[in-house]
């Protein structure tokens, strides 16, 4: 199934994708597997999987720490990708990381093991389009989408050219800050969506401090998806029942 | 699609951009404020009065007469920016840096500190400019060097402990980067070396280029010729790269930038970025760094808190890459011995940073021929240090 393939028929339903992200290796890279197994059978429409970093600028405390758990057992990228081609699921994935460790695997190694994993998708926070044009080359020749994302902050102009690139889905970053659970939609996000969605018809995917059902059902209408990232998490950790958040989350995404 | 190469502020493979979107816009901003400051004579007029007369510039070069015979062989002399406020070269970026903040309209100020020179420094230019200024500091670092965050408090900013990963200036980096993530629309960031994405590499060092082109006019003065070799202490490399600039089109001066060796490049506890890295991206730059075979990036270690860094700007990796510098390191018992050298002989007490430098110096001097000139950037006193070198010596 391609990222495209994922958005047609919500749509169609008004119904937006459910992403739910884990940080490979959090708490063990086991755990984090049968997680991700979890939420796709909680209803997931694609998986976000995080490989660890040691320096995760964009990431705010909670997947700052669940990487430097991951790192300290000593999780790594060939890791992460073994367990991902054993993960039996049906929607499709995508990985997150920064551009140090993937550049250190090879690029060409790492997009063949990504297509051989069933990876589909590439987010690298730290990859703006300026510096992507390798990537984007060879991220298309395996059939891998490289995602983008934009900001608040981002012009008109540069997330015209983001949409121009996009084979898979935009990222839109709801606020100017870094990852983590909070507890209020940023007030300008609608605005910021309208403005995204009067530039593109590209599917629009709406990530960094989105936590709550009442989050999700306020972006009904104005997006196509949201990624649950730090929230999921920090239940994890706080051993609350995650499970049924999951569900929760995913419910509120249909009408 | 654009030509990569054609990227600006690049340095050969070096250098770029590499941030998270949210600051795509406030580095074109900054790029365009600063090619615009540059432009503009009033701006100029400005900064040169506050160097000069707050500053205190020129710093001078001085011959260091008795450490020269000591050694034996050429003539050693020291640019003294202990001398320049504050007690370091720092002060020459930072105020260029916040008068430009100003002239955006950003009153609210951030920077990262390692030793605590570029913190004291910034709060300084926040202070006399009437601006608002955090500083995140790791807390290894308050702990090494208390007294410059004791100085920094004094002068009005608030020191921001930070506790994440290896509890210094990579990850007060980190923690400064997710500030301005978070208060792009009304702050600046103020990177206090040549590291960082575009425009800070350049703009950095051309605040710091007022080092080499003192020099150059006074090395003449002095010694009615340029010198054979100028050496300077590199941790991201902003005094190294204010000496070098200037030097750079004059292929018989060499070019010499002493790391942080620590406890010795095979003990892996060391700072020797350009000396034991490799290319990679880290803090928004492509340049060198330490790190391990999975990409993540290493944990330093240098006596000096100033050089404890895994990365490096990126255009001292082109000029190492293309071999116009030589890099080198000088291990922390090195540093030492030459900050102690330095005190007895000449009645200078150097920065734990600036006496790798010297520690080179200690080396070359006496392989030179007694003509030969030699300077040496001094980019820091050592007040600061005394603590450290108590517990050392």
């Amino acid at each position: 199934m391609t990222l495209r393939e994922v958005f047609e028929p919500l749509r169609s339903r008004d119904e937006l994708a459910f992403v739910p992200y884990q940080t490979a290796g959090f708490p063990t890279l086991a755990d984090s597997l049968a997680n991700l197994r979890t939420l796709a059978d909680c209803g997931a429409d694609m998986l976000e999987v995080g490989v660890p970093f040691s320096d995760p600028m964009a990431d705010g405390p909670t997947i700052q720490a669940s990487s430097q758990v991951a790192l300290e057992q000593g999780v790594r990228l060939a890791d992460v990708l073994a367990g991902m081609r054993g993960l039996d699921v049906r929607c499709p994935r995508v990985m997150m990381s920064y551009l140090n460790p993937l550049m250190r695997y090879g690029r060409e190694k790492l997009l063949a093991d990504m297509q051989a994993a069933g990876v589909c998708g590439l987010i690298v926070p730290d990859l703006p389009l300026e510096e992507a044009d390798a990537w984007l080359v060879a991220a298309r020749a395996r059939g891998i989408s490289l995602v983008f994302l934009v900001a608040p902050t981002s012009t008109d102009e540069r997330i015209a050219r983001v949409a121009e690139l996009t084979d898979g889905f935009i990222y839109a970053v709801s606020l100017t800050g870094t990852t983590g659970a909070r507890r209020h939609l940023p007030p300008g996000l609608p605005a910021f969506l309208e403005r995204i969605r009067a530039i593109t018809d590209q599917p629009v995917v709406v990530g960094f401090g989105i936590g709550a059902p009442e989050h999700v059902r306020a972006l009904r209408g104005k997006a196509d998806g949201v990624v649950v990232a730090s929230r999921i998490i920090d239940a994890i950790r706080g051993g609350e029942d995650w499970v049924e958040l999951a569900k929760d989350l995913k419910a509120a995404t249909r009408a | 699609m654009k030509n990569l190469a054609a990227s600006p502020g690049t340095f050969g493979r070096f250098g770029g951009s590499f941030v998270p979107e949210t600051l795509v816009y406030a580095l074109r901003e900054l790029a365009e404020a600063y090619d615009a400051s540059r432009a503009d004579a009033d701006f100029q007029r400005e900064l040169d009065a506050l160097l000069r007369d707050y500053v205190g510039r020129p710093t001078p070069l001085y011959y260091a007469r008795r450490l020269s015979a000591h050694l034996g062989g050429g003539r050693i002399y020291l640019k003294r920016e202990d001398l320049a406020h504050t007690g370091a070269h720092k002060i020459n970026n930072a105020v260029g840096q916040v008068l430009l903040a100003v002239r955006m309209g950003k009153r609210r100020i951030i920077a990262e500190t390692g030793a605590g020179q570029h913190g004291v420094a910034t709060a300084t230019a926040c202070a006399l400019l009437g601006v608002e200024c955090h500083v995140y500091m790791g807390a290894e670092d308050i702990r090494r060097q208390h007294m410059n965050a004791l100085r920094m408090d004094l002068l009005g900013a608030e020191v921001v402990s930070v506790e994440s990963g290896s509890r210094t200036l990579k990850d007060a980096i980190n923690e400064a980067i997710r500030d301005w993530v978070t208060n792009v629309e009304t702050t600046h960031y103020v990177i206090g070396s040549v590291v960082g994405p575009h425009p800070y590499p350049t703009m950095v060092r051309d605040f710091q280029a007022v080092i080499g082109r003192e020099t150059r006019r006074q090395i003449l003065e002095q010694a009615g010729r340029l010198p054979d070799m100028v050496i300077a202490c590199v941790g991201g490399g902003s005094n190294a790269i204010g000496m070098f600039h200037e030097f750079v089109a004059d292929p018989d001066v060499k070019l010499i930038g002493v790391e942080g060796g620590g406890c010795g490049l095979e003990s892996g506890k060391h700072a020797a970025t350009l000396v034991g890295g490799s290319p990679g991206v880290l803090h928004g730059t492509r340049s060198y760094l330490l790190q391990d075979e999975d990409g993540q990036i290493l944990e330093t270690h240098s006596v000096s808190a100033g050089l404890d860094y895994p990365g490096v700007g990126p255009e001292h990796a082109f000029l190492k890459d293309s071999g116009r510098a030589a890099y080198t390191l000088a291990e922390d018992s090195e540093a030492l011995e030459a900050l102690k050298l330095l005190c007895r002989l000449e009645g200078i007490i150097p920065a734990l940073e600036s006496a790798h430098a010297v520690a080179e110096a200690i080396k070359r001097a006496p392989q030179m021929p007694e003509d030969g000139v030699l300077v040496v950037n001094l980019s820091g006193r050592g007040d600061k240090d005394l603590e450290i070198v108590e517990g050392l010596v």
